[in-house]
């Protein structure tokens, strides 16, 4: 019993680290189609930005509440500059080209932003831990557990909500639905859709900036963090489908709970895990759980 | 006609006065061999690049300005290779084994360096020698841990002047067992690929050796990088081991220390970290009391003091204003060793050629930073030293960083035989290791 409530909390933390980190790479696509790559890259941004304001932060001996909104922030700032910065300055010149040309686009991006962290910070690691210590620790079937880990739930719920909300109750959501449903149709209602996509894609680095953000006091923020990351969010949305927010969901849950599971009860397959519940969705439903079929135009 | 008489005549006249000044020019460049120029290769970008890489990079740039300066203390105050100049260049590590590979052979082909001395990753290592062979170059690798290069193969090319691995793990146990002698089980956190794997082996089957019907709580093996480590904290929690081994190095051994602390996992279990030392400087107070720690040898904190070994730890402080770690001096030592063949080979013959290089350099005893280094694996290729474990403890009077209870184990109670293979020796219960 002990054991399965470990699991519980450890996969649900877990599942809204991963929620947190992917959700932005599944609205950027469900929106605009595009698979971005340099959403890694956003990551890393966020998680440098984050980790060297709240240095800076603590240095001054300013109190730990603060260094929570220095977060947001640091996620708002870095996502919204980059955000901006690639979608106003490139992508908009390429959208007309072929799909895969727009992938290599992104991955050139998050290369460039990889060595960008390198220029801007050095290859040390940086350590911004104060905000998770200083919430403490909670004791759950007997093992403490980090206050702020916890934390990732409500806010990956607040996160997913807001979103739901955004996209069904406002009118701006109720556009951005019609886009997703069809750009053309959408074009010749007189919908701005290049506004929309701006949007869209600014939010979306936001939300993988904050990913970073809110990582950067559980770990040591070290060059290549965005690879790992971009690596895990794209098994997350294949496992939900492409462009699926609830999707996103239940694809987090699935993959982090099992992780959860395997560490305690079989740690050798932890590693194979989650691409074997990746592996076995795509056999069934090779276009996610959540996905369209897509369909065929004659 | 008398005009071309008068041509030739001062052409005679130049051509004598060249000869003249040749001659005269020619024991002067004798003196002045030309420079051995040398590849070095560590990791400069990514994960890590910060705690082996730049450290490293720093050490190799200290120690060759200060051999061609004439500068290091005795017994390498003579200036430069055999008498000629370094010229050295750094090339990056990161990057698939592929690319790695491919950079060595541009330096051998297109540059044409005399030798090169690197590598940290054992993947880098065991691309690398079977290609130094291939193209006949002088290798010396000096951080790489897998044993499996000169106990699967045998190299002419190849040299290794820091211990195998398999010292990192049979250490740590003689110290656990020596240390908490109460001990009745142990559990294990190590990176899923060949270097956590193969640590946790060796140290598992050295703990077995040593104290048979110890239990193993559980063993844990996330991904390399993962970054993430909650449930596997709620696991190692939940074992109550009372020891937890780690090869854990870089972010990785950084982000598992600060999720793991504030949930109490070294109050209830004595924490064993093999590369443990590389954080001890950064992490200051971040860093409970009694974990134990390793250097992967006599290295840093552990290295025997002594004119060399306080030189290098004073001129790199200063230099680079953080003390050296032990990618440091295994970078140091592998160029020592470079310098101390080149040396030898040199007092029978100036500009020694390659293979009267590797002759001197094959079964070496050299000066290192902080202990003896002796190539005596490998059929005189791969390096064994003592290895040393010590208590952290950080002091809040100095704000200092220290050690407590370091026991050192001599190379001879770590290192199998000649022509044994580590896990065999192990395995059979270190058979003829001397401790004493």
């Amino acid at each position: 019993m002990l054991t399965a409530v470990t699991i519980l909390v450890d996969g649900l933390v877990y599942s809204s680290w991963l929620f947190i980190v992917a959700v932005g790479l599944t609205l950027i696509f469900g929106v605009m189609k595009i698979l971005n790559v340099a959403h890694g890259g956003f990551y890393s941004m966020g998680a440098y930005t984050a980790a060297w304001a709240i240095g800076l932060y603590f240095n001054a001996g300013w109190p730990p509440a603060g260094s929570y909104l220095l977060i947001a922030a640091a996620a708002g700032i870095a996502g919204t500059l980059l955000g901006l910065a690639l979608e106003r300055g490139l992508l908009r010149y390429v959208y007309h080209r072929d799909p895969i040309i727009i992938v290599l686009i992104t991955y050139a991006v998050f290369l460039i932003l990889e060595n960008l962290v390198l220029q801007i910070w050095g290859v040390d690691a940086y350590l911004a831990y104060q905000p998770d210590t200083a919430l403490g620790t909670t004791r759950i079937a007997g093992l403490r557990f980090s206050n702020y880990e916890l934390l990732l739930i409500p806010l990956a719920a607040a996160i997913g909500g807001g979103l739901w909300w955004g996209l069904n109750r406002t009118r701006t959501g109720k556009i951005l639905r019609a886009v997703i449903h069809d750009r053309e149709m959408s074009l010749a209602c007189g919908i701005d859709v290049s506004r929309l996509y701006t949007v869209t894609f600014v939010i979306g680095a936001v939300l993988g900036a904050l990913g970073g953000a809110v990582t950067a006091p559980m770990i040591s923020v070290t060059p290549g963090i965005g690879v790992e990351v971009i690596v895990i969010a794209f098994a997350v949305v294949v496992v939900s489908g492409l462009g699926s927010i609830p999707g996103t969901i239940v694809g987090a849950l699935i993959v982090g709970l099992s992780r959860a599971a395997a560490v305690h009860l079989w740690p050798e397959v932890e590693l194979f895990v989650i691409y074997a519940v990746m592996s076995a969705v795509l056999i069934v439903r090779p276009q996610g759980l959540f996905g369209r079929a897509p369909l065929r135009r004659i | 006609m008398q005009r071309g008489a008068e041509m030739i005549a001062w052409a005679g006249a130049g051509l004598v006065l060249a000869a003249v000044t040749t001659m005269a020019a020619a024991p002067a460049a004798a003196q002045t061999a030309s420079p051995v120029q040398i590849g070095l290769v560590t990791f400069l970008s990514g994960p890590a690049a910060g705690p082996f890489g730049v450290p490293a990079r720093n050490a190799a740039e200290l120690v060759i300005d200060a051999i061609n300066k004439g500068e290091l203390p005795a017994p390498y105050d003579n200036k430069g290779l055999a008498g000629a100049p370094i010229d050295s260049f750094f090339v990056d590590e990161a990057g698939p084994v592929t690319k790695v590979v491919q950079d060595f052979r541009d330096m051998v082909e297109r540059r044409g360096v005399a030798a090169v001395v690197g590598y940290v990753s054992s993947g880098s290592c065991l691309g690398i020698a079977p290609v130094a062979e291939e193209l006949k170059k002088l290798t010396v690798f000096f951080d790489c841990g897998t044993p499996r290069i000169f106990e699967d193969a045998s190299y002419h090319y190849v040299f290794r002047a820091s211990s195998t691995a398999t010292i990192d793990s049979i250490g740590a146990a003689r110290y656990v067992l020596k240390e908490f002698p109460g001990i009745k089980n142990y559990a294990g956190l190590n990176q899923n690929y060949a270097w956590g794997q193969d640590s946790w082996g060796d140290f598992d089957a050295t703990m077995q050796a040593l104290k048979p019907g110890l239990e193993v709580k559980t063993k844990q093996f996330p991904k390399l990088f993962a970054g993430q480590y909650s449930a596997e904290i709620s696991e190692l929690l939940a074992a109550r081991a009372d020891v937890i081994h780690s090869s854990f190095y870089d972010g990785d051994l950084e982000s598992f220390i600060l999720q793991a602390a504030p949930r109490g996992l070294m109050e209830q279990s004595k924490l064993v970290l093999t590369t443990g030392e590389t954080i001890m400087y950064r992490f200051g107070a971040k860093l409970p009391d009694g974990v134990v720690l390793g250097a992967r040898g006599p290295y840093g904190p552990f290295a025997h003091p002594g004119p060399l070994a306080d030189w290098f730890r004073k001129a790199f402080t200063d230099r680079y204003k953080t003390p050296p770690t032990y990618p440091s001096y295994q970078m140091a030592n592998a160029l020592l060793g470079l310098k101390s063949a080149y040396d030898k080979a040199g007092k029978a013959k100036p500009s020694p050629t390659q293979d009267e290089v590797i002759a001197a350099f094959e079964h070496l005893k050299f000066q290192g930073v902080g202990s003896e280094i002796n190539m005596a694996l490998g059929k005189g290729h791969q390096a064994i030293t003592e290895i040393a474990y010590g208590k952290y403890k950080f002091d809040e009077k100095t704000g200092e960083p220290t050690l407590t209870d370091i026991v050192y184990y001599p190379a001879s109670c770590v290192n199998p035989p000649e022509g044994v293979k580590s896990s065999d020796w192990i395995k059979s219960g270190m058979t003829g290791a001397k401790c004493e």
